[in-house]
């Protein structure tokens, strides 16, 4: 229950602070838990990119510990360098060898600089490229990606060393990576740095993380003429688990208790799992060349237009 | 292109434009003559999508395809006004229902598929209409075996079009890939400005990548990155020079070489 609030959560706040001071008042307690579903219940967009971004959210480093066995961490992309910000290795899944990939976004402010808050550089996704073919071409192994980044890095840096051609090279050979591709939403999904290593057979998304083509403050300044307007933006954006479901983006919302995962991390951690497994038993039965045919066809079939 | 000034000389009126690089005033017929670049200090102006078909193209070969696809309002998506009302607008004044021109046509004699990305039109972005006649023509040129050419000039995503703009980057690119195992050439051209999703994607996919002189390219805007790293970036940071010398790009041409340096690669062709 001690966790930062979030600005939405002002009425919980308080109940928690009369806790403190009456420990002994369990009404108080029955209190907080109904208030936290009234408040989770009838969420706005703009709270939902809050809760996705909350510090104490499970990140992919926490998947990784909780769902994977005999995890080996594999580093650099033999090129220039190894980034933090994507960790990459091979593990084993309910026994089973599979490959994961993720963005780190570090458990506190010291991790959080050092991986820059998730933020890619090209050398991680040219990592993330090559583990994921090192795992389906020698541990014929299916790869389990974790989405979790405000986007990639908007620095000189990454731009001299080609981020651009880095995540342009992964989204069309990940289209070629023969083994199933599962891609998880856990928090940010933020725009081409998360798409960088978002190409999948299936993608799910926890109910309280998001998926956007440009963040709501970015959104607001440019098209709103005002980052204040980030709470209209967010709605407009269509960026919620939901949305993304009614537009057949993503595959699955995987469930979160009310209160948001960075409350209930077992529980969420648990929820994931679940829905790793049952989609890695329908998709380790597809023929290869099926797999592969129906994962373009996935892509190729996105889009809304009209045809005159 | 802006600012075209009117001088009235003693019988005559004339137009004139000030050049965004020298500044010097040009008189627009000729500069119209040069494609666009200013003949003093080689300033390339940006181009439209027709007169980019019209300086690359054989006079009279080019054969529109996919006309019929169109923007649509995936989100009902309203900032300062209602998307669909913008996209209406456009159409309704402009002729474009999209950021992209696609079709067919020949370049010295050689048959090629051509996209062009309009600027003109919500400055190039990557929508889903634009998704959509690119992939078509992606397997038109496999289909035709045809050399694919496409012409990039994009601000990146269409903001408006949400998550459904972001996944137009990974269709594109499922596209070309479909066209770098059976197609033939894929040359990239590069102009000012290409930015974001569209660098990010089929942009940086060619076989062969073409920059236009001085053209301004990059995936982060430089603002953003001013802003995020509170530095001062180089003079040349994310210009065609600057990818070419960091390895990113094949050549820079000057638009006035640039149908002959396209037609000398496509004769090269087996």
């Amino acid at each position: 229950m001690n966790t930062k609030f979030l600005p939405f959560e002002k009425d919980l706040e308080k109940i928690y602070l009369a806790m403190e001071r009456n420990p002994k008042d369990l009404s108080l307690k029955e209190s907080f838990n109904k208030t936290l579903k009234e408040i989770y219940s009838k969420l706005e967009p703009f709270d939902i990119v809050e809760i996705a971004r909350h510090p104490e959210r499970p990140h992919s480093e926490d998947y990784i510990q909780s769902l994977f066995t005999d995890f080996v961490e594999i580093h650099g992309d033999r090129c220039f360098g190894d980034d933090p910000s994507i960790i990459t290795g091979i593990g084993k899944f309910n026994g089973k060898v599979v490959g994961v990939l993720g963005h780190r976004k570090g458990q506190n402010l010291k991790e959080q600089l050092s991986v820059n808050f998730g933020m890619a550089n090209p050398e991680g996704y040219r990592k993330a490229l090559r583990v994921a073919k090192l795992i389906s071409e020698k541990f014929k192994a299916p790869i389990i990606s974790f989405l979790d980044t405000p986007g990639a890095n908007p620095t000189e840096g990454a731009e001299e060393r080609g981020i651009a051609s880095a995540i342009a090279t992964n989204l069309m050979e990940f289209f070629n990576i023969r083994t199933p591709i599962i891609v998880v939403v856990i928090g940010e999904g933020g725009s081409g740095g998360a798409l960088g290593i978002g190409i999948g057979d299936r993608i799910l998304m926890l109910k309280y993380s998001i998926y956007s083509v440009i963040s709501p403050e970015g959104c607001a300044s440019i098209l709103f003429g005002n980052a204040s307007k980030s709470k209209e933006a967010a709605k407009s954006l269509k960026l919620t688990a939901q949305d993304l479901k009614a537009l057949n983006v993503i595959d699955e919302i995987i469930e979160e208790p009310y209160g948001g995962a960075h409350r209930f991390k077992e529980e969420t951690i648990k929820n994931v799992g679940d829905a790793l497994e049952k989609n890695l038993i329908e998709l380790v039965k597809i023929p290869t060349e099926t797999l592969l045919h129906m994962r373009k066809e996935k892509f190729l079939k996105m889009g809304v237009y009209r045809e005159e | 292109m802006k600012k075209i000034v009117k001088v009235i000389t003693k019988n005559e009126s004339k137009e004139w434009i000030r050049c965004n690089g020298c500044k010097k005033l040009l008189y627009y017929e000729e500069l119209i003559e040069n494609k666009k670049v200013c003949p003093y200090c080689g300033y390339h102006f940006r181009l439209t999508a027709k007169e980019r078909i019209e300086y690359l193209l054989d006079n009279g070969s080019f054969k529109e395809l996919f006309r019929n696809i169109k923007s649509d309002d995936p989100l009902n998506f309203v900032d300062k006004e209602p998307y669909r009302a913008k996209i209406d607008e456009i159409e309704k004044n402009g002729g474009y229902s999209s950021s992209i021109i696609t079709g067919e046509g020949t370049i010295n004699g050689i048959n090629v598929a051509l996209g062009v990305l309009a600027f003109e039109y919500i400055g190039g972005s990557l929508g889903a209409a634009m998704g959509e006649k690119l992939t078509r023509l992606v397997y038109y040129a496999i289909e035709n075996n045809l050399p694919l050419i496409v012409v990039s000039a994009s601000g990146g995503a269409r903001m408006q079009e949400g998550i459904i703009s972001l996944m137009q980057m990974a269709k594109l690119s499922a596209a070309i890939n479909d066209y770098k195992k059976n197609g033939k050439l894929y040359i990239s051209i590069l102009t000012n400005p290409t930015y974001g999703g569209t660098t990010a994607s089929f942009a940086m996919l060619g076989d062969i990548i073409i920059a236009e002189s001085k053209a301004m390219i990059g995936f982060a805007g430089p603002r953003v990155i001013e802003q995020t790293t509170k530095k001062k970036l180089k003079e040349d940071f994310q210009t065609a020079e600057f990818l070419l010398s960091h390895g990113f790009v094949d050549m820079v041409v000057e638009r006035q070489n640039l149908k002959q340096e396209i037609t000398k690669l496509l004769e090269f062709l087996p």
